[in-house]
């Protein structure tokens, strides 16, 4: 006897409900998955997660420490949505988000003595600017060269960190304290508190105005590829190159666009660590943070949805947040990044459900003894 | 003479490209064979910090438990890079997310720091280390004895791997077959080639091979354990492979370009010079972009390019 076929057939059309379920069942995998872990390595899995999920989103002020840790993620997550579903890798979030720092704090100290919408203003486009001009190195070079974007952007993030290094360590530029103490201990010059961003708050739980900006870009994306030429266009391109072309699309400038229109997004995201958080030119901290990478991660558990990346930043935000919180306590440093991992994992092992169909075949003799025996 | 400057780098050059060497030989099996696998940090992280539990708990003379700790190291990787391979090959997951992922949950952050801070790795250096040995007695040779004859044993393994690598993908029947599924999966399929499986052997060897890499982080170059000691070096093995143009050999050369880079701004300020660190810590990266310009477009298109099916996954009835 034979055993049962898997037979995996592509779909030709996606079902809603899939869209919906899958995502749900793989954080449901990825707990299980983790679960796992805890108790090979001898942690009790309930009380872990218990103690995760309170830090995270229901203890005193964790909504609003949620927030400020979702608050990156989701600029680095649209970065990564608005190219990847052009099909352009453009893993270069993190350096885009350095270099937007840079950015809106040179524009910051720049203008100083302006009033605080002025300045908040100029931080916001100080940082896209420069984030777009950071992505559209790889854009460029992809667009008319031909090179792979995957690498380019990701060795432009190593070159965004060290020159983030050199301007806090290494020189006297126009963005480190040069005042006594800051010789000795280097670090950024402070800002202006008019270039400190509002805060929001409902109830208890304060929103970050940084927050609000990238609700707002999720709409403006949403739109830009659901109701525009260019989004659609920009999507036919990623989806078939060839028939782009035929159809007359100009490829190259939306390449070089979309990949500014990343940057500047994952820039506004540098600009927003300036003014909803940090202030200060923070060299070290913003490298330690990783949000380019775990951009990635909350993209594709939105699966590029616009929206959806805003949820899932939080839910993500939500992890990092508690990551932060028990770090102190005894709770298993890594867990975070394991969890992410095994999410993501999960999410792109179930994304083939969505894609395929997997039916069982049985063999046919089989099925025929048991349809006489029936009879 | 073998303390002038230029031997230093030198000598440092192949021990800081070593495990890059073996990263980028991996990387290079897997995308032979079409596979374009981006969790080489991560899996290079998870052999270093398997294989540093491995010579910490195992008891044993020095000679029995260093192998060891590089076979756990292996072992480690294959079985990140199986992971993988799954998730990819089976699954048909997008590469690049999936390596991503896979960076992500074994990487600094992830699994190695979990496993580090499980097994309290930090608080301890080695009890071993891989140790520079003095082949033949030719150590004190000007020049070539530092750099040739005063290496590691992982260095003197590393060319061995290098040998049989090329050799391997270029004179031997599997090797051949390695190649048309990089290329034309369908033709070799058609030929009877089973592509799946060679696609997951060559995921999976390349995952040990990262792994041994990771190993030479945590059990030569800087045997301690800190979170994230690969320092991005998987990052640049992708490039490597590239930068080699897909070939074992190149990918010696490119290795020790990249090595001496990465040791030059350190030896420079030992030897009291005031230079911008920053500067020449770049330039791996920028000549990296520069490389990968090069061969993208013009002379390295036309016969050196990569594996026409790179990344992409194969479905036999769909093309």
């Amino acid at each position: 006897m034979s055993l049962p076929q898997v037979r995996i057939e592509k779909r030709l059309e996606q079902r809603r409900w899939l869209m919906v379920a899958v995502p749900l069942g793989s954080l449901v995998v990825a707990h299980i998955a983790i679960a796992i872990l805890l108790v090979a390595t001898g942690h009790p899995p309930i009380p872990t997660f218990r103690r995760l999920f309170d830090a995270a989103y229901l203890a005193d002020g964790a909504l609003t420490n949620s927030l400020i840790a979702a608050t990156p993620l989701a600029f680095t997550g649209l970065a990564a949505a608005v190219a990847f579903r052009m099909k352009l890798f453009n893993i270069g979030a993190e350096g885009q988000l350095y270099v937007g720092a840079i950015g809106a704090s040179g524009v910051a100290i720049l203008l100083a003595g302006q009033s605080a919408p002025v300045l908040i203003g100029a931080m916001i486009v100080g940082g896209a600017v420069l984030g777009a001009a950071w992505g559209a190195i790889p854009g460029l070079l992809r667009a008319f060269l031909r090179t792979n974007e995957i690498i380019t952007s990701l060795m432009l993030n190593y070159v965004a960190a060290l020159v983030l290094n050199y301007l806090i360590f290494d020189s006297l530029s126009y963005w480190r304290d040069t005042s006594a103490t800051g010789l000795v201990f280097p670090q950024g010059k402070v800002l202006v508190d008019a270039a400190t961003w509002p805060v929001t708050t409902i109830g208890s739980v304060a929103i970050p105005f940084g927050f609000l900006v990238a609700v707002a870009v999720a709409f403006i994306v949403w739109v830009l590829y659901t109701r525009t030429r260019f989004g659609f266009e920009a999507q036919v391109i990623g989806d078939s190159p060839r028939a782009a072309r035929y159809a007359g699309m100009r490829t190259r400038r939306k390449i070089v666009a979309i990949m500014c229109l990343s940057g500047a997004i994952a820039g506004i995201g540098g600009a927003s660590q300036m003014g909803d958080f940090r202030h200060v030119l923070d060299a070290r901290g913003l490298q330690q943070a990783n949000y380019g990478y775990t951009g990635i991660v909350v993209a594709a558990l939105a699966r590029y949805n616009p929206f959806a990346v805003v949820f899932a930043a939080f839910l993500l935000g939500g992890l990092q947040n508690a990551g932060y919180t028990l770090q102190s306590a005894e709770f298993p440093s890594g867990l975070v990044g394991v969890m992410q991992g095994m999410i993501l994992f999960a999410m792109l092992g179930g994304e083939l459900l969505v894609q395929y169909r997997i039916s069982i075949a049985r063999p046919i003799r089989h099925a025929r003894a048991q349809t006489e025996s029936a009879s | 003479m073998n303390s002038s400057i230029v031997v230093v780098v030198l000598a440092s050059a192949v021990a800081y490209g070593t495990p890059l060497l073996y990263a980028a030989l991996g990387e290079l099996l897997a995308e032979r064979s079409g596979v374009l696998n981006l969790g080489v940090e991560g899996m290079m992280l998870v052999g270093a910090v398997l294989g540093f539990l491995a010579v910490q708990r195992i008891d044993g003379p020095k000679g029995v438990v260093l192998p060891l700790a590089v076979a756990v190291a292996a072992l480690a990787g294959a079985v990140a890079a199986l992971v993988l391979a799954f998730l990819v090959i089976t699954l048909r997951a997008n590469q690049i997310v999936a390596g991503l992922a896979l960076t992500i949950l074994c990487g600094a952050a992830g699994l190695s720091s979990y496993i580090a801070n499980d097994f309290e790795l930090a608080a301890n250096p080695a009890r071993y280390s891989f140790e520079e040995v003095n082949a033949f007695g030719l150590q004190e040779l000007p020049v070539v004895g530092p750099v040739i004859f005063g290496q590691t044993w992982l260095v003197y393994a590393s060319w061995i791997c290098v040998v049989l690598v090329g050799l391997y993908l270029s004179r031997t029947r599997p090797g051949l077959n390695v190649r048309a599924i990089g290329e034309v999966p369908a033709a070799a399929d058609a030929m009877g080639i089973s592509v799946t499986r060679y696609r997951y052997a060559h995921t999976i060897a390349g995952g040990a091979f990262a792994g041994v890499g990771g190993a030479c982080f945590s059990l030569a170059l800087t045997p301690l354990w800190v979170d994230g000691l690969t320092g991005g070096t998987g990052w640049i093995a992708i490039a490597l492979v590239i930068f080699a143009f897909w070939r074992a050999d190149l990918c010696l050369v490119g290795a020790y370009v990249f090595g001496a880079f990465s040791a030059l701004p350190l030896i420079l300020q030992a030897k009291g010079y005031t230079v911008t660190p920053q500067l020449f810590q770049a330039l791996p990266y920028v000549m990296t972009i520069v490389v990968l310009v090069i061969v993208s477009s013009g002379i390295g298109r036309r016969r050196l390019g990569a594996p026409a099916s790179l990344g992409v996954p194969y479905v036999r009835e769909e093309r």
